[in-house]
């Protein structure tokens, strides 16, 4: 089954069934990661690049496995070491790559919308490995194949997305992806880090942390983004964390057998607790695991099939 | 284009008698049921494996282990089809090392299905052997493939289709059908 567009931007304008049909291949390709020859012969002869303006570890890397665990080929191209240091424009340096044959480009970009510029100006595929403040779609799906293969659903599920709400992708690509899934989202953050572009989104948002646990199935921590923090929007990381940092006390309004997430790195004492983030009930490292079988996922319903 | 059918070449109880005759035929080229192990190719050989399992437990009290494999990623027609093929689970709960390993599926055709199987076994590790079980044998190979182990071979022309039905998949009783394709103007 193909999904309703060639590119993957956001979670926004994705229909609910793609979703629902990128988690389920998802399953099957992490049988994939569990063997001793990780590597299937689908995606043989085909080729992308991933483009990253920022930087980047889990992401980056994750795209590169996955596609050789598929069997496709893959260059980097990062900013520092290439012509874009030299002023190259971005639809240049897009041109230049497709001109060497690359069926899909893998772009992440400190400006909100920049994926979906360039998807109008290209050839091939482009997915959004997050952008500016925008979305972070790729994120999102493992998060939710994570939520789903622990608690065997998504409906109804009541999710705390705990912190810097207002400078988080991955904030705007849990809640549209959830929602759409039938998921309750709260949102628990200072209200100077509480995004302001919520519309009719139907989150429940708090200003304090407690109320905003309770009875959680799921709480998902994301980064203070100490980089994109010029304002003074809160006094101190010290201070956050006394309000806002999740801790193993705090933990305990929530669900029994709550799951923590991460999207990483993480700030650790800052946003998220030692003892929190190394506990049984922390999902961390199985994100990152995650994220590999997603985006095999979402590279084989991309160009595994014939082109039209 | 639409099927129309033609003939039944086997009812329920003619498949019974078949998987019970290739249930003994593996006992007996294999010396019993020692090392050995079922794979079902999805879909539709994954209950066929199964119930010849059930059918080796009832003769030697011993229960062989069955996997299921999934070959939409080793297809060789991925590239030139449009309706893009859903990936599901492949399940082999057990080591491949030194096993003798028996495919089992629905109808033997071009062979494309089976190269593509053993490719997917292969890199799940290193069988002692593999064997080649399947109900129907309809001819028209397009690569050097042959099975061990044959229900029925049925000749057919190229355009007939031939479906095997079974209940455990179709929710109707078991039956193996030629259909006709026919070609409509306009």
């Amino acid at each position: 089954m193909k999904l309703a567009s060639r590119h993957v931007l956001d979670l926004e304008t994705m229909p609910a069934e793609d979703m629902k049909n990128i988690l389920d291949t998802a399953e099957s390709m992490k049988e994939i990661l569990g063997r001793s020859i990780k590597k299937v012969p689908t995606l043989r002869g085909k080729s992308l690049c991933t483009l990253f303006y920022e930087p980047s570890t889990r992401t980056r890397a994750s795209f590169e496995l996955a596609a050789k665990y598929m069997s496709a080929d893959s260059i980097s191209i990062a900013t520092a070491t290439s012509s874009i240091k030299k002023g190259e424009t971005l639809l240049d340096t897009a041109r230049t790559i497709e001109a060497m044959g690359v069926d899909m480009i893998i772009m992440r970009h400190p400006v909100s919308g920049s994926s979906h510029f360039l998807s109008r100006h290209v050839k091939g595929a482009v997915i959004n490995a997050g952008d500016g403040m925008h979305a972070h779609p790729t994120q999102g799906l493992l998060d939710m194949f994570t939520m789903r293969q622990h608690l065997g659903r998504l409906e109804g599920l009541k999710v705390t997305i705990v912190g810097d709400a207002l400078h988080s992708r991955v904030a705007r690509s849990n809640m549209w992806g959830l929602i759409k899934m039938g998921a309750q989202v709260c949102m628990a953050a200072p209200s100077t880090l509480l995004p302001l572009d919520l519309g009719d989104l139907d989150v429940k948002v708090y200003d304090r942390l407690e109320p905003a646990l309770e009875g959680a199935d799921v709480v998902n921590v994301l980064r203070l983004q100490l980089e994109r923090q010029k304002r003074g929007l809160f006094p101190s990381a010290r201070e956050y964390s006394q309000f806002y940092g999740v801790n193993q006390e705090r933990l305990k309004l929530a669900s029994p057998d709550v799951l923590v997430m991460h999207p990483g790195p993480m700030n650790r004492g800052v946003e998220i607790s030692t003892e929190v983030a190394d506990a049984p009930m922390s999902t961390i490292d199985e994100q990152v695991t995650n994220g590999v079988a997603v985006r095999m996922a979402l590279l084989y319903l991309l160009l595994g099939g014939a082109d039209e | 284009m639409r099927l129309q059918q033609k003939a039944t070449i086997m009812d329920g109880d003619g498949m019974r008698r078949a998987l019970t005759r290739i249930a003994h035929e593996i006992l007996e080229k294999n010396r019993g049921v020692g090392n050995l192990a079922l794979v079902g190719i999805r879909r539709r050989g994954v209950p066929l494996a199964h119930r010849l399992a059930k059918r080796l437990a009832e003769i030697e009290q011993v229960q062989v282990p069955v996997g299921i494999l999934d070959i939409t990623l080793y297809r060789d027609d991925l590239t030139t089809r449009t309706d893009q093929p859903i990936v599901q689970k492949t399940e082999v709960p057990f080591d491949l090392r030194g096993k003798r390993i028996v495919l089992v599926d629905d109808v033997l055709y071009t062979g494309r299905t089976i190269r593509a199987a053993l490719d997917a076994l292969i890199d799940l590790g290193r069988p002692e052997m593999i064997q080649l079980a399947v109900l129907i044998d309809r001819g028209h190979r397009e690569l050097p493939i042959r099975a061990d182990y044959v229900g029925k071979n049925v000749p057919t022309a190229k355009r007939e289709n031939v479906s095997v039905r079974l209940e455990e998949v179709d929710e109707t009783d078991d039956a193996v059908v030629i259909e006709e394709i026919i070609q409509e103007n306009g």
